[in-house]
Order: structure tokens, then C-alpha cells, then sequence
């Protein structure tokens, strides 16, 4: 048997389940019944929500989408290392190595200035300008080499924030045991930062994964630009959200999952 | 044979004087307890013992030697004077065995292995030895002061340093830390603490040094300064605390 507290508790419970649903159900029946009668609808439906050409279009499109797996995959691993090696610049407090603290903070400054398509321009059609020869004329290198650069600079920041995070008397202690700064740094700062910021890190690295798609404007066909010949040839913009469905297989579950270690992360905290 | 003395010592923070003039002497086996209230310049003057502070003026001598000196190597010195801080400070990713073992295995170049022996004596000898592989947060206040202990003694320092080291404690916790300070004080360490136990201080200190506003304004023997202080100042601190 329920106490009453129990019962008004599981009635409330209940209520709230029934609105919940009740809401959602509205406004998806909403958008189901208003949004054919725009006047455009026939049209857009015909363009975008195209089964067949979205059934004949997708497996090339996942196929072209492992070449933006494979650039993350080479790209993220260098991103971290770099990212990690700036925000130890930006730390450094011997005044002979002051130049090192320069070069970090104006690196994270120009690199976060500038939009991620422009740096992608700049060095994917700049670089190879300078003639290099095969293999090294190569979008995918220079290309790569772009994303890396803006990544890195995030990336170092986020590092950086988590070595702050680190209390001073946990260096202290280091310190009044004799340990070196580069020791205290690899073996006391470093393991607690790192761990603190996985969270923020697997959002940054989600959005590399999207943001790969740039490297398209400068050659390499991948789904973005898979998408854009098969909208050419079909006269139809369904493989854009073909593509669009692609990226969200990979980045909702990795976006759950970066939200569940953050409020993890927060509970333990707390 | 370890000996510490300090002369003259002046350290301020910006404006703020938080140690004018003190002069000190802590002899071979020493226990040196330093009381007073908040503010008063005691963690100031431990941290300032083993370099986390540098000094604005006067001397450090450790067996004669001025360690005080400017270009000397601080991880040098700071391997010969232990320090344990009132918020223990164990590192919270490391189980107490790594905690301790990190300095030696880095400073004095020895493996684990190596270490190991010693390292498991000294938990045994502070009474740990079932508690060597869990992590801080999986040990009560008491027990993570104790390896703190355990980790600065591991480097086989000459002097050690307390910093009101059972201030952050549940009552019922302090008297196995005190407990430990005891044991360490009977096998001859040369120790000075920052304390406000007082009765503790009675009991075991060779000399109490009663700091005010940055200058040590009396010092003795516990029976003096406890049964029979000389200066106002004290007599109103001691009647507050006691």
C-alpha cells in the first residue's frame, strides 16, 4: 500500500508524463498539418525530401563520408598534441622562455580571430601556390594542416583552463617535496587538468568533425562535396540532406555522450 | 645533526609586513612550537623555512649553511626540509603509495621497486599499512594527513615542518594525527609546528614561540609561556584559546 504522500507524489508524476506528451504530440501534429499548406511546399518537398534520389544517393554519400572520418582521424590526435604543447607554452614562468609565452598567447589570439573557411583558403590554395611538387602540393595535407592550426588554438585554451583549475596548493606540495616545475607540472598539474577537460574536448572535437566538411571548397570530394556533384546531376537538393542525416548518426550520440560526461563530471563535483 | 637557525627574517606581501625581525633557533631533535592568532605570521614563516616564500631580508641556516641565498636550488633544499600543510594536499589521482613514492622515485633517481621496502616500513610504522592502495578520497581527514606525514618523511628530510596540520580535522580525528607528531618527536625529529593545540603544545614542545603581528614577541619553555607569561599580548592570546 502507498502512503498518501506516496500516492499524491505518484499522481503528480503521472500528470506531468501525460502533459509532457499531450504537448509533444500537438506540436508535431502542428508542423505535420501547417507546413504542407505553405504555398512552396509541393516544390520544396519534391527538392529536398526526395525518397528516391535519397535512396539512390546515400551509399556513395557514406562512402564519401569515410574520407571526413579519415581526415578526423588523422587530424584529431595531432590537434590534441599541439593543443596540449601551446597551452604548456602559455604556462611557462621562466623569463628566458618568455618568447615561448608570446608566441602561445599571440597563436591562440590569431587563430581563434579568424573564421575556419578563411584559414582553409588561405593555406589550402596559399601553400601549394608556392609550387611544391607532388606529393606536397596536396589539399589534404594543407588542407588538414588548416584545421589542425584553428583546432589547436581552442584546444590549447581548453587545456589551459584545466591546468588554471588545478588548486596552487597542489603545486605547492609538489614543490615542498623537491619535485622539479617540469615534474610537478608531467606528474601532479598535468594528470588532473587533462581529465577535467574531456568533456569540453569531445565538443571541440565534435565540431572538427563538421567542420572537415570545409575542406571541400578546396578539392578533396568528400561527402559535402559528393553531395554538391550529385545535386548538379540530379538537378535536386536532397543529397544535401542526405548528407546532413549522415553527420547527425555520428555527432547526436557523440554529443549525448560529452553531455553525459559533463553533468557526470558536475555531480562529482558537487 | 640537523640544526636550524633564523636571523632577522622580514618578509612582507606587497604593503602588508608579515614577518619583521624574527629571530629563531631550532636545535637538533627540537620540537618548536610556534602559537598565535590568525594572521599573526606562522604559516608564513613555516613556508618561508623551506622556500616556498622567498625572504625579503636576513638569514636561513640549516646546519650553518644560509640556504637563503639567492641562485641556490631551492628542489635541493626543499628535499631536506619536509612540509605538511593543514589541507593535507595529497594528489587526488595518485593512491597513497604513488603519492609517496612520486618524490623519491624522481629526486633520488630510485625505482619502485627500490622503494618499495622503505616505503611499506614507513606505513607500517604509522600504522597505514592496510591503506596503501586506496586513493585520498577513500580515506577519512585523519588517515590522508597521516600519509601527507608519510610522503614529506620519504625523502628522508632533515627538519620537518607542520602547518596547523590538524586544523582541518573532525575532533575525534586529531589525536591520531597528534598521535603520530608524538612518535615522530620520540625517535628525534627536528620539528617545528604551527599549532593551535594547546595543551599539545604543553605537553611536548621543548620551546613555544608566541608570534604577534609578524614578530616573535615571547618565547620559552611550555611551563613558562603557559603557567607565566611575561607580555600582556600573550596573556590575552592564551586567555582567549584556552
Amino acid at each position: 500500500m502507498l502512503t498518501i504522500r506516496q500516492a499524491h507524489a505518484k499522481r503528480v508524476k503521472q500528470r506531468s508524463i501525460t502533459i509532457a506528451v499531450i504537448s509533444t504530440i500537438a506540436a508535431i501534429a502542428l508542423v505535420y498539418f501547417l507546413v504542407p499548406l505553405a504555398p512552396g511546399w509541393p516544390a520544396v518537398k519534391k527538392s529536398f525530401f526526395n525518397a528516391e534520389i535519397f535512396i539512390k544517393t546515400f551509399p556513395t554519400l557514406l562512402d564519401a563520408f569515410m574520407l571526413d572520418v579519415m581526415i578526423f582521424l588523422w587530424c584529431a590526435p595531432l590537434i590534441a598534441i599541439l593543443g596540449l604543447i601551446i597551452a604548456l607554452c602559455r604556462d611557462v614562468r621562466s623569463p628566458a622562455l618568455y618568447p615561448l609565452r608570446l608566441f602561445g598567447a599571440i597563436y591562440t589570439d590569431v587563430l581563434r580571430g579568424i573564421p575556419v573557411v578563411l584559414i582553409v583558403y588561405l593555406i589550402g590554395f596559399g601553400v601549394p601556390g608556392l609550387g611544391l611538387s607532388r606529393p606536397w602540393n596536396s589539399p589534404y595535407i594543407w588542407g588538414s594542416l588548416a584545421l589542425i592550426l584553428t583546432y589547436s588554438a581552442y584546444v590549447a585554451e581548453i587545456f589551459r583552463s584545466g591546468i588554471e583549475s588545478v588548486h596552487s596548493s597542489q603545486r605547492a606540495a609538489a614543490e615542498s617535496l623537491g619535485l622539479s616545475p617540469s615534474d610537478t607540472m608531467r606528474f601532479v598539474v598535468l594528470p588532473q587538468a587533462i581529465r577535467r577537460v574531456v568533456p569540453a574536448n569531445m565538443n571541440m572535437f565534435i565540431a572538427l568533425q563538421k567542420d572537415v566538411a570545409l575542406l571541400s571548397f578546396i578539392g578533396p570530394v568528400e561527402v559535402l562535396r559528393q553531395a554538391g556533384v550529385y545535386k548538379s546531376l540530379y538537378a535536386n537538393f536532397t543529397p544535401y540532406v542526405a548528407a546532413a542525416v549522415i553527420f547527425l548518426i555520428i555527432t547526436i550520440p557523440a554529443t549525448r555522450f560529452a553531455d553525459h560526461l559533463m553533468s557526470k563530471q558536475q555531480r562529482e563535483r558537487s | 645533526m640537523s640544526k636550524l637557525e633564523l636571523i632577522n627574517i622580514h618578509k612582507s606581501f606587497g604593503e602588508r609586513k608579515v614577518c619583521s625581525g624574527i629571530n629563531l633557533t631550532v636545535n637538533d631533535g627540537e620540537m618548536v612550537c610556534l602559537i598565535g592568532a590568525s594572521g599573526s605570521g606562522k604559516s608564513t614563516l613555516l613556508r618561508c623555512m623551506n622556500l616556498l616564500e622567498e625572504i625579503d631580508e636576513g638569514e636561513i641556516l640549516l646546519n650553518g649553511e644560509d640556504i637563503s641565498l639567492p641562485g641556490l636550488d631551492p628542489q635541493q633544499i626543499r628535499q631536506q626540509i619536509g612540509i605538511v600543510f593543514q589541507s593535507y594536499n595529497l594528489f587526488p589521482h595518485m593512491n597513497a603509495l604513488e603519492n609517496v613514492m612520486l618524490a623519491p622515485r624522481r629526486t633520488h633517481k630510485r625505482s619502485k621497486d627500490e622503494l618499495r621496502p622503505e616505503i611499506e616500513e614507513l606505513f607500517k610504522r604509522f600504522g597505514l599499512a592496510d591503506r596503501m592502495l586506496n586513493y585520498p578520497d577513500q580515506l577519512s581527514g585523519g588517515q590522508q594527513q597521516r600519509v601527507a606525514v608519510i610522503r614529506a618523511l620519504a625523502m628522508k628530510p632533515k627538519i620537518m615542518l607542520f602547518d596547523e596540520i590538524t586544523s582541518a580535522l573532525d575532533p575525534e580525528l586529531v589525536a591520531e594525527v597528534l598521535d603520530v607528531l608524538r612518535q615522530l618527536h620520540r625517535e628525534g625529529m627536528t620539528m617545528v609546528l604551527a599549532t593551535h593545540e594547546m595543551s599539545f603544545a604543553k605537553e611536548l614542545a621543548d620551546k613555544v614561540c608566541f608570534l604577534d603581528a609578524g614578530e616573535i614577541l615571547e618565547e620559552g619553555p611550555p611551563e613558562a609561556i603557559f603557567s607565566n607569561p611575561k607580555q600582556t599580548r600573550t596573556q590575552a592570546f592564551l586567555k582567549s584559546v584556552l
